[in-house]
């Protein structure tokens, strides 16, 4: 288990997930699928679960509106335990759970209209009521226009805007995205998490999404949570993830492993190695990006950069950089001490040969 | 010779019309909820049971099975105990529906299990219960495949009626084989086969429409 850290404001759950444990019977093999989740999911946030495919994110997205049921554990909203609910209360549950979707889930034989008016008509609203909740989502939503349109006349920003729609109609208190923008080009993806970002300051909504992209954490999400082999291994506020993050999986999901240096690095000190490389990380309070000089004055070495990124994430500016310091007796431990606050990571990658 | 010929098709049409029609409206009324439950009651359907899938489904294969010649007259006993007479159109309209049921249950049951199992997760997100799921979601966005499927019945359905008209159920069957087998007048055999012919065709071209209307998937 991974403590969340003191930065993490958890003050007023929302969703509170403890013990949580799930398994399945795949070809008489019993799978761990969910491994003792403990998760507080805070009132009006957007909170991002990451990992790779099969890592488990869709299954403990499905735990929270009962889609998927537990085998140990609670999951409460409003000290209600949806583990517990029978059929019926679930249901009455479900209608307070928005839910969106990868492929839109659409019924094709249903116009935009129709598709948005489902829940309430499940839900036993008269048509009055219908009409004016389904006119103002979809005016929402900016398809109001459509109404009349089945869904395969829609672009696919289009269809998620109805499913959208669709999530809202009933007012609930929570929203599940479900690997929402996945099956979206780059334009639509934007427009949608923007949409969902407005919606969450707007209307107040917790929404919990999934997502294999650091991309969608790092635009809409508060808090983000690293789930690896049904097991959560990282959690915390997205800047503070991103700039220091501690899993090897991680890292890997925010692609800085994926760099292409211009030359081979060796593990060990070679008898022509003339360079450190380091890889390093930083973050700024601010939107300004702190001052290089000063960020690298502690190596007492001239300084070469190879790679550099900077990411403005929740109003912190947040910096990777690989650099080669010609000094092979630079002590990294001893400098932890003396390094700029404003480094989160540092670490020896390898050494190379001088190409100079 | 020509106004006897129209009178012996016009009658046989209206009764195979009769037979068939009749017929298809209860295979369709009984078929359909069979495949629903087919469905429902499957592996991951939204009311899992093993036991109803699997003895629901046996009656149907056994059913399905027997050819509809052999079908008619074990029926017979049953038959004459429901109409009161194993003759005629009334007498027709039990074998065929009851070849008809498993048929066009079995169609249905495709169309209903192709509907993407997305569609009936997000109706369990937003809250419907089992009844709501079937009415809202896998019927409507099964039925231009029903409609098909049942266009396809009712076309076997009009072939099966020719089999009960050579055992003495009246309709077009009952005419060709009278006339053209029986006496070899190829006059009336083409004819009939000439309306057989027409009516599968409207079938089939009224059915196919439909179930392009109903279908909204490629607009």
């Amino acid at each position: 288990m991974v403590s969340f850290g003191s930065q993490v404001d958890f003050s007023v759950p929302h969703l509170k997930i403890r013990g949580l444990n799930k398994f399945y019977d795949v070809q008489g093999q019993r799978l761990h699928a969910l491994k003792d989740i403990h998760l507080d999911i805070p009132k009006a946030q957007i909170v991002g679960i990451i990992g790779k495919s099969g890592a488990g994110k869709s299954s403990l997205l499905r735990t929270l509106n009962g889609l998927e049921s537990i085998d140990t554990g609670s999951i409460l909203i409003h000290q209600q335990n949806i583990a517990e609910l029978n059929h019926a209360e679930l249901i009455k549950t479900r209608q307070k759970i928005g839910m969106i979707f990868q492929h839109f889930n659409l019924m094709s034989a249903k116009t935009v209209w129709e598709n948005v008016a489902l829940p309430l008509r499940i839900a036993g609203y008269d048509k009055v009521e219908i009409e004016q909740r389904v006119s103002e989502v979809l005016t929402l939503v900016g398809l109001e226009a459509k109404r009349n349109d089945y869904p395969a006349q829609l672009s696919g920003g289009q269809k998620q805007r109805v499913g959208i729609a669709r999530a809202l109609v009933s007012q609930p208190e929570i929203l599940l995205c479900d690997e929402a923008t996945s099956a979206l080009d780059p334009e639509s993806t934007a427009n949608i998490l923007s949409l969902l970002k407005q919606i969450n300051q707007d209307l107040g909504l917790t929404i919990v999404l999934i997502t294999h992209e650091m991309q969608v954490i790092q635009e809409i999400c508060d808090q983000v949570i690293v789930i690896d082999q049904g097991e959560i291994v990282e959690a915390g506020q997205v800047w503070s993830v991103f700039s220091n993050p501690q899993q090897q999986i991680t890292q890997e999901l925010l692609n800085f492993e994926q760099v292409n240096l211009p030359f081979e690095l060796s593990q060990t000190i070679l008898p022509q190695s003339t360079h450190q490389i380091l890889k390093l990380k930083y973050v700024s309070e601010s939107k300004s990006v702190p001052d290089l000089y000063e960020l690298l004055d502690g190596f007492n070495s001239p300084v070469q950069v190879y790679y550099s990124q900077i990411d403005s994430i929740q109003q912190r500016t947040i910096g990777s950089l690989i650099i080669g310091i010609r000094n092979l007796d630079f002590d990294l431990n001893h400098s932890q001490s003396e390094k700029h606050p404003a480094i989160t990571q540092l670490e020896v990658i390898g050494y190379v040969q001088s190409t100079d | 010779m020509y106004n006897q010929l129209i009178d012996l098709l016009l009658t046989g049409t209206t009764d195979t019309l009769i037979m068939v029609g009749v017929s298809a409206i209860l295979a369709f009324l009984i078929g359909l909820p069979i495949a629903l439950i087919l469905v429902s009651t499957a592996d991951f359907g939204i009311f899992p049971s093993k036991k109803i899938n699997q003895s629901l489904g046996w009656v149907i294969n056994i059913t399905r099975s027997v050819p509809f010649l052999i079908l008619m007259v074990a029926l017979i006993p049953f038959t004459r105990w429901i109409v009161g007479t194993s003759y005629g159109v009334l007498a027709a309209i039990i074998p065929l529906t009851i070849a008809a049921i498993p048929f066009f249950a079995r169609i249905a049951e495709v169309s209903l299990r192709e509907v993407d199992q997305g569609l009936i997760e997000a109706a369990q997100a937003m809250g419907c219960n089992r009844k709501q799921i079937l009415w809202h979601v896998l019927l409507p966005e099964a039925l231009p495949g029903i409609v098909a499927g049942f266009t396809v019945t009712i076309v076997t359905m009009i072939s099966s009626s020719a089999i009960a008209g050579a055992i003495g159920a009246g309709g077009l069957g009952d005419i060709a084989y009278r006339y053209g087998y029986q006496r070899f007048d190829m006059q009336v055999m083409l004819t009939v086969i000439l309306v057989l012919i027409v009516l599968v065709m409207l079938v089939q071209t009224t059915g196919d429409n439909i179930a392009k209307q109903l279908d909204k998937r490629k607009v």
